[in-house]
């Protein structure tokens, strides 16, 4: 479903990417691993089209994300849940749902999601009106999760979400990323821990500087001599 | 205390002319992070075309109003797309300086099309003024408020309501989040420009009539005054633009009132440093850290 080939990324000198390629298949879960600054985030950037890579192809579902301006490519199905949460903080959390589905047009489906987000994140239903900014990083990052899911993606990218959370909420955020999946929907999950992106991922990127080390399975990663010494301590 | 509500009134007059304009200077910094120093000129090209359409084409007052907002709307999204666009990503003092050159752009285009010299502004509405016991009211202070008035509330409900006003407010909180919704960030702020720049005319048209007259200069003052209110009420929030107008019509009112007419600029330019000074984020801005 999505199919990236031979990806260069440069800020100014800085040459982030050197030749990634990669692809997620249908209601997979892929994870992308790797240490601070091995580019993850500059992955995720360049096929949600928030940075121009120099060379490379992106392509989702036949259509090539190269050429697609970052505002379009929500509407072929691809959202994400950006690095940071990047809720919108002077907005309640029923308005941010609601950008979330910004493009949609069906009212009546987006009511009924709407109501299944507050079903799944029962918190945000009892806070719908308070300024996201004012809620707790796991609330937020449960609300940015559900803002993504408003757009009815295909494809969900998730940028480290489970980043600054306590143990406990970290574990739920992996069940509801498991969840999400089972629902039918594909995830590209980025991720420092990675021993839990692995345990739930089917297959597996590990980057480090900007390239792509190793691949495979994620089951096998899990085991790998390698993978265990660098990522999993 | 007749003198007193009087000063009061006028104030109020001209306070809501600084807050439509301080609008169009807070809705552009909220979006684009940019001081644009050519808005007074934009009401100046609102009060000339309003001037036009009053004298040449002699159209009602309505739609001499409806036709400065649009060519101001106009004007604002081409000064957008030629002067600022292409300097997003540039640092911040690259679109400054641009700014104030569009400022004198379009002060000299306008003294060369029709010469330095103020042209009278007819009287839209010379009738009586409303006698309340000792009290005056004339007429135009009355229509400049409660214009004024549609206007915020108008804008308030765009802002709040429509799709448009939310991806105004998404853009301005966090651009790339913003385009992770599927909003068009240019046409966004295209929009915000245009409705700055429509609201910032009728600034314009309001205060050229209040004095009477049109001149290639005349957005200097008013400009810098409502850039003064916009930083008072907090620069970027909408509600702090609308107080920081009165405050400062009501400041610069009771200056002229009760201490001399000459003193009036220097302490509302004061207000200005005072607050750089001891609360740069302005009476409704938030004191939290800027993002990149
Ligand atoms: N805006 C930028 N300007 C310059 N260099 C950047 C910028 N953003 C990222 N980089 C550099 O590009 C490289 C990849 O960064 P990236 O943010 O993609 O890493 P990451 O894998 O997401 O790291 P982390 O786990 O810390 O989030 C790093 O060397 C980083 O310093
Ligand atoms: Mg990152």
């Amino acid at each position: 479903m999505l199919k990236v080939e031979g990806l260069h990324v440069y800020y100014g000198a800085i040459h982030a990417l050197k030749d990634i390629s990669f692809e997620v298949r249908e209601k997979e879960i892929v994870t992308l691993i790797g240490a601070n600054g091995a580019g993850k985030t500059t992955t995720l950037h360049a096929v949600s089209g928030l940075l121009s890579p120099k060379a490379g192809s992106i392509r989702l579902d036949g259509h090539d994300l190269m050429k697609t301006p970052a505002e379009k490519i929500v509407g072929l199905g691809l959202a994400q849940v950006p690095e940071g949460r990047r809720v919108f903080a002077r907005m309640s959390v029923h308005e941010n749902l609601m950008m979330g589905a910004y493009l949609r047009k069906d009212k009546a489906a987006v009511e009924a999601d709407l109501e299944r987000m507050y079903g799944k994140f029962p918190r945000l239903r009892e806070r719908s009106k308070q300024l996201a900014g004012t809620m707790s990083g796991g609330e937020q990052q449960m609300l940015a999760i559900a803002r993504a899911l408003m757009s009815k993606p295909k494809l969900l990218l998730m940028d480290e979400p489970s980043m600054g959370l306590a143990p406990i909420l970290v574990d739920e955020i992996f069940k509801i990323i498991q969840e999400i999946n089972e629902m039918g929907t594909t995830v590209l999950l980025v991720e420092q821990n990675a021993h839990k992106a692995l345990a739930i991922a089917h297959r597996a990127y590990v980057l480090e500087t900007g390239k792509v080390l190793m691949e495979g399975d994620a089951k096998t990663l899990l085991d790998d001599e390698r993978v265990k010494h660098a990522y999993l301590g | 205390m007749t003198q007193f509500i009087q000063q009061m009134i006028n104030g109020l007059h001209v306070g809501s002319i600084y807050a439509l304009i301080a609008l169009g200077y807070t809705m552009v910094y909220g979006i684009v992070k940019l001081i644009n120093f050519a808005h007074g000129d934009i009401l100046m090209v609102g009060a000339y075309v309003g001037f036009f359409a009053l004298t040449a084409f002699n159209l009602p007052f309505g739609l001499a109003l409806l036709a400065a907002m649009v060519l101001s709307a106009l004007l604002g999204m081409a000064i957008d797309k030629v002067a600022y666009k292409p300097l997003r990503n540039a640092p911040r003092i690259s679109a400054l300086i641009t700014a104030l050159g569009v400022s004198m752009f379009l002060q000299n285009t306008f003294r060369l099309l029709f010469g330095a010299n103020p042209r009278k502004m007819p009287a839209v509405f010379n009738v009586q003024p409303i006698l309340l016991g000792d009290l005056r009211i004339p007429p135009l202070t009355i229509i400049t408020i409660l214009l004024s008035g549609a206007c915020m509330v108008g804008l308030e409900l765009i802002i709040r309501f429509t799709k448009t006003g939310k991806a105004m407010r998404g853009v301005s909180e966090d651009s790339k989040a913003a385009k992770l919704m599927g909003i068009n960030v240019d046409r966004t702020i295209s929009i915000t420009f245009a409705i700055g720049s429509a609201l910032g005319a009728v600034g314009g048209i309001l205060y050229s009539i209040s004095y009477y007259q049109v001149e290639p200069y005349m957005g200097m003052m008013p400009g810098l005054k409502a850039f003064v209110a916009a930083v008072l009420g907090g620069i970027g929030v909408i509600p702090g633009a609308m107080l920081g107008g009165f405050v400062i019509g009501g400041v610069e009112s009771f200056t002229k009132g009760y201490l001399s007419t000459t003193w009036a600029d220097a302490i509302v330019f004061s207000i200005l440093i005072l607050v750089l000074v001891f609360k740069p984020s302005g009476i409704l801005g938030k004191n939290t850290k800027e993002k990149v």
